[in-house]
């Protein structure tokens, strides 16, 4: 088990594997209607556009802009208690689905809506690497 | 992307149904510890009843909208039937819209009513969230709410990917929302405060409101810790154990009972679907349509406000959303003072769950009656002729709509 000071590590749900599989190989990847092509993310075991099950993983640009963040001031876990004041982001890739996410060496007061980022990985264990973002140029 | 147009006209197919709310039950609110989640329920029918003249007998129907301590009850409302003693119930439903319950269940009482399926529905919520302090788990090395806020982050999708990113609870989620409104309509800190600040001026108003001896300036707002921002602790609702309920029955029994009726001239609900961050709008636009139309008033006739507050963002888009503001100009109207004591529009006249209790749904309902049959006390508004309440639910996910009255039509 985890030590109570360690951040909590993603569960590899069968439903993620192949999304941390990808993470670890220095992809970001989402999942893709087969039916109408649709993408989306998180994963779900039917497409809500045409109702389709199946899908595929496809690889997108990791390239985005933060659509929305918060500055979170709460400890929830202990793994965060050094971390508050933090910002959780929510990225829009160029591609559509929307990502939650933390921005990676970014002052609190510059992180702002609009701002173009970039997929950078962050490796938690061997099993879990975790996509964040960085600012880039426009 | 809300009208419905194409879909249905609401103007040909809805009509009034002839019903009122008889009765209003409200117990003691906050950190009261005598009762579990059931016996606030029966406490708040049971005075209800008393408030109407009704006895339990009469009741033969019951709607249930549980609170987070019925836990995943989904026979709730059978439970509260077996508690109350109630037999040969007619109609009988646990409904869970969050927010937007209270509001529908008097709808779907009052379409059970107009049908003939039954003649008087209690409509109850209770919670006891709350924990006497001496039952409180150690805070030593464990911060608060953390269990439950990292099992909610767990999903049979996700595992808990947003944990690991820190995302933990719901005012998060909330927070992405209102950020980005106030990103592109321009809503500022201040006109959040502002939401607090009014609300508290009514709630010092209110001997049920858990801030009745607290005052609140622009500048305590601002002081107060943030919880995540752009929410400040004031932003957010309190936590309240309790529990009300409200007794409807049919326009013509109501006449003859206890209390004054309280008309329901108009109901609807709108449930949006998609992104709550891109839509930037609650289900008022939808669930407004019909409520208006058959109440034959449109917003410039609303004379008083009774709105779902979960946070001070939520009533500044459901001012929005109604009409009462063009998009990102309600922060101004409401720290102009219009919607405070003596403004132009009450909002919230008992302070709402920012500042009175937390009943989800019934916060907003429960004074609304209080408004309507003139027996708010010192917070009575002359003006109550058309009330307007709303609900609220998820995030700005489902939304209902109730148009009340004292006057017949
Ligand atoms: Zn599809």
């Amino acid at each position: 088990m985890s030590t109570p000071s360690a951040r909590p590590i993603p569960e590899v749900s069968p439903a993620l594997a192949p999304y941390f599989a990808a993470a670890r190989a220095g992809r970001l990847v989402v999942q893709r209607c087969t039916g109408c092509g649709a993408l989306r993310f998180p994963p779900r075991e039917l497409c809500s556009v045409c109702l389709a099950t199946e899908a595929a993983w496809q690889e997108v640009s990791g390239r985005g802009e933060i659509f929305s963040y918060y500055v979170m001031h709460q400890i929830y876990h202990p793994g965060f208690a050094a971390e508050v004041p933090y910002a959780v982001v929510v990225v829009k890739l160029e591609e559509g689905p929307k990502l939650t996410s933390n921005v990676v060496d970014c002052p609190l007061d510059e992180i702002a809506i609009g701002m173009p980022v970039e997929v950078v990985f962050e490796e938690l264990s061997p099993e879990v690497t975790l996509p964040k973002f960085r600012r880039r140029a426009r | 992307m809300f009208d419905g147009d194409g879909v249905l006209s609401y103007e040909d197919t809805m009509r009034k149904c002839a019903a009122a709310i008889a009765g209003l039950g409200l117990t003691a609110q906050g950190k009261v510890y005598d009762r579990t989640h059931v016996g606030f329920a029966v406490e708040a029918v049971r005075l209800a009843l008393e408030d109407a003249g009704l006895a339990r007998t009469d009741l033969d129907g019951l709607l249930l909208n549980p609170g987070v301590a019925w836990g995943q009850a989904t026979m709730g409302a059978f439970m509260l039937q077996q508690a109350l003693g109630l037999r040969n119930l007619r109609l009988a439903a646990t409904v869970n819209l969050g927010g937007a319950t209270a509001a529908a269940m008097v709808q779907q009482a009052a379409l059970a009513i107009d049908a003939g399926l039954c003649t008087t529905v209690a409509c109850v919520f209770s919670d006891r969230p709350l924990q006497p302090p001496d039952q409180r788990r150690s805070r030593a090395g464990e911060p608060t709410g953390s269990a439950a806020a990292y099992a909610a982050a767990r999903s049979p999708a996700t595992g808990n990917l947003d944990a690991a990113y820190g995302q933990f609870g719901t005012n998060a989620l909330y927070a992405l929302v209102a950020r980005r409104y106030m990103h592109v309509y321009g809503t500022t800190q201040d006109d959040l405060g502002a939401v607090a600040v009014a609300q508290r001026r009514w709630a010092n108003m209110n001997p049920a409101a858990q801030f009745r001896d607290v005052p609140l300036t622009l500048a305590d707002y601002h002081a107060s810790r943030w919880v995540v921002e752009p929410f400040h602790v004031l932003d957010c609702c309190l936590v309240s154990n309790g529990g009300a309920a409200v007794i409807v029955t049919s326009a013509d029994r109501a006449r003859g009972l206890r209390k004054p009726p309280v008309y329901i001239w108009g109901m609807g609900q709108g449930h949006p679907g998609g992104d709550p961050a891109e839509n930037l709008a609650s289900g008022a636009p939808l669930a407004m349509r019909p409520a208006f139309a058959t109440a034959g008033v449109e917003t410039r006739d609303v004379q008083l406000c009774e709105l779902y507050d979960c946070y001070t963002f939520t009533v500044l888009v459901t001012l929005e959303d109604y009409g009462f503001c063009p998009r990102g100009e309600a922060g101004a109207f409401v720290a102009e003072g219009h919607t405070a004591p003596a403004g132009r529009l009450p909002v919230n006249t008992g302070g709402g769950q920012l500042s009175s209790f937390y009943m989800w749904g019934m916060t907003p309902l429960v004074e609304a009656v209080l408004q309507a049959r003139g027996e708010a006390g010192e917070r009575q508004v002359p003006r109550r002729d058309v009330v307007l309440v709303s609900g609220n639910g998820g995030l700005l996910s489902t939304h209902s709509t109730l148009v009340l009255s004292p006057l017949a039509s």
